[in-house]
């Protein structure tokens, strides 16, 4: 009886350690950094080579010039730089909106946060509009009702931060209420239909910008922002960016 | 449960104990064998190191450098795998210039053996991603991403399998939800598929058909969302699921000193491991195997160093 069980184990162990059925017993974990005191492998730096010096002859090619250093902090309510890049997006976008739709873009609004760098003074170059807009985003036009433009403005004032606006005209009283709300110098109609640029990382509710979520017409231009600025800062070869009255608040 | 798990346990260890004391003995060829898995994810394009200005990250980095740690790895062992969990695109301009190719090259170089697909590897459409695959030497698993009405069909496997050494090894790949994410232009048709179902499914067919002695995930699901308890992630993964060894992460840019320890659906170890973003850490996991099954590797599953 004993004898036979014994047998019985016996066939099936040998039929499980034949089955090659590994067990596992021990594992080590390192999360290695890669550091300067790793050797380069030389095959990798040569290939990689003419590919380097193609990007940085490229990314330093001279485009135009800024007399002065922007930041996007420069102002409370509007900044020349955050201007420039609103401009540039109404300037360049527009002819490529009405070419597909007939109709203009009314307004542009895009994030101050989207606004990665600083203008440096000095030479602007492919580089400049890489550390300025790094992300890939691009160029989108929805139609909101001027309902939903309102909801935006009031979005503007809640937040106070100085997102990049063109095509509207924003006067806040000492009190934070508004003076006067103008869109191309003309009150806004609720049940009128504008049209407003701006990038699709805002569109899908990107700074909480929940209002371009009611729009029921999405028209993506393909045109990415970086390359608005590349062909903007192609266009003038000085940028002399101003911070101005498109959106102020009054002392008293 | 846990005590079920633990009677359950013993009772498998009291019966192999019994075996082995019969059977192996007469089984004398086998040896230990040790499996390395490095791995990197959200590479996104960074070819070079970082200068030295570049605050954390000054000095780090570079595939040039990754290249020397990984043949000093492969050296050692030549049962290694490389894998890469996606978001290989997007980051320099060596990917505005070159749409990716620059990438794929030198991940072939360095013998990647498969990686995953993310998001932002479809930030040239889902055509960019296709254009780039002839410089890719290596190849992608995602089996929750059905390309079948796009033009990657046939392109993407669901898992690929390896023999190291003897051991054999399942690499099972996850990509996160794209709707909201990467525009509809871009994925095209590609239909995101529920990652918890299909990992079971995946892991089934490792286990129980395939016969893998190790499954891996590759995923770019996300290590975890603290503010959106609903959203599925690495750790909701390694919970709802059994029969994986180990989740490689991306997506979320999770720096882990050391992968995270989870217990799976039936009570076993799951490891999630992530290593940050743009080549600044390669992680490296060693997978010790042995043919004569050990008592203590039985009772508390492998010994976590």
């Amino acid at each position: 009886m004993k004898y036979k069980f014994i047998q019985i184990f016996g066939f099936l162990s040998l039929f499980f350690s034949c089955d090659n059925s590994k067990q596992l017993t021990k594992i080590e974990t390192r999360n290695v950094s890669v550091t300067a005191d790793l050797a380069p492998n030389e095959a990798v730096e040569s290939y990689v080579e003419p590919y380097k010096t193609h990007v940085e002859s490229a990314m330093n090619t001279v485009l135009s010039y800024a007399p002065k250093t922007h930041s996007k902090n420069d102002g409370r309510y509007n900044t020349a730089l955050g201007n420039m890049m609103a401009d540039a997006v109404m300037e360049l976008s527009n002819p490529v909106f009405k070419s597909r739709t007939g109709e203009n873009i009314d307004m542009v609004l895009l994030n101050q946060g989207g606004i990665r760098s600083i203008l440096p003074k000095g030479d602007v170059t492919h580089k400049t509009a890489f550390s300025i807009m790094p992300f890939e985003n691009s160029v989108v036009v929805t139609a909101l009702k001027g309902s939903v433009v309102l909801e935006l403005v009031s979005y503007l004032k809640d937040f106070g931060k100085a997102h990049p606006i063109s095509g509207l005209k924003l006067v806040l009283n000492a009190d934070h209420s508004f003076q006067s709300i103008l869109m191309n110098g003309q009150k806004i109609e609720p049940s009128e239909t504008y049209y407003v640029a701006t990038n699709d990382y805002l569109y899908n509710g990107g700074d909480r910008m929940d209002f371009f979520k009611k729009s029921d017409t999405l028209y993506d231009l393909n045109y990415k922002i970086r390359n608005v600025l590349i062909d903007y800062f192609t266009k003038y070869d000085t940028l002399n960016p101003t911070s101005d009255q498109r959106y102020i608040k009054l002392k008293k | 449960m846990k005590r079920r798990n633990f009677i359950q346990k013993t009772a498998a260890s009291t019966a192999l104990l019994s075996m082995g004391g019969v059977g192996l003995s007469s089984f004398s060829n086998s040896k230990a064998s040790k499996i390395t898995i490095l791995h990197t994810n959200d590479v996104h394009s960074h070819i070079e190191p970082f200068g030295p200005n570049e605050g954390n990250n000054a000095n780090k980095g570079g595939v040039a450098r990754r290249a020397t740690l990984i043949e000093n790895v492969r050296n050692e062992n030549p049962n290694t795998l490389l894998l890469d969990a996606g978001d290989i695109f997007q980051g320099t301009p060596y990917f505005n210039f070159f749409g990716g190719e620059v990438e794929f090259k030198l991940m072939s170089m360095l013998k990647y053996d498969v990686a995953t697909i993310g998001n932002h590897d479809f930030d040239n459409g889902i055509e960019g991603l296709y254009k780039q695959l002839p410089h890719a030497n290596f190849d992608f698993v995602s089996a929750n991403y059905d390309f079948s009405n796009t033009i990657m069909d046939t392109h993407v496997k669901p898992y690929k399998l390896f023999n190291k050494g003897g051991v054999k090894i399942g690499v099972f790949g996850l990509g996160i939800e794209l709707l909201g994410l990467v525009n509809k232009e871009a994925f095209k048709e590609t239909t995101y598929l529920d990652p918890i179902e299909i990992a079971q499914d995946m892991s089934r067919i490792l286990k129980d058909d395939e016969k893998c002695d190790l499954v891996i995930c590759i995923s770019h699901l996300g290590y975890a969302y603290k503010n959106e308890p609903t959203k599925i992630s690495d750790l909701k993964l390694a919970k709802a699921t059994k029969n994986i060894d180990l989740i490689i992460g991306g997506h979320t840019h999770t720096f882990l000193d050391k992968p995270t320890v989870e217990t799976n659906a039936e009570g076993k170890k799951v490891l999630v491991n992530q290593v940050g973003c743009y080549g600044l850490y390669v992680g490296k996991i060693d997978f010790y195997f042995d043919e004569h099954s050990k008592k203590a590797s039985f009772d508390e599953g492998p010994l976590i160093v």
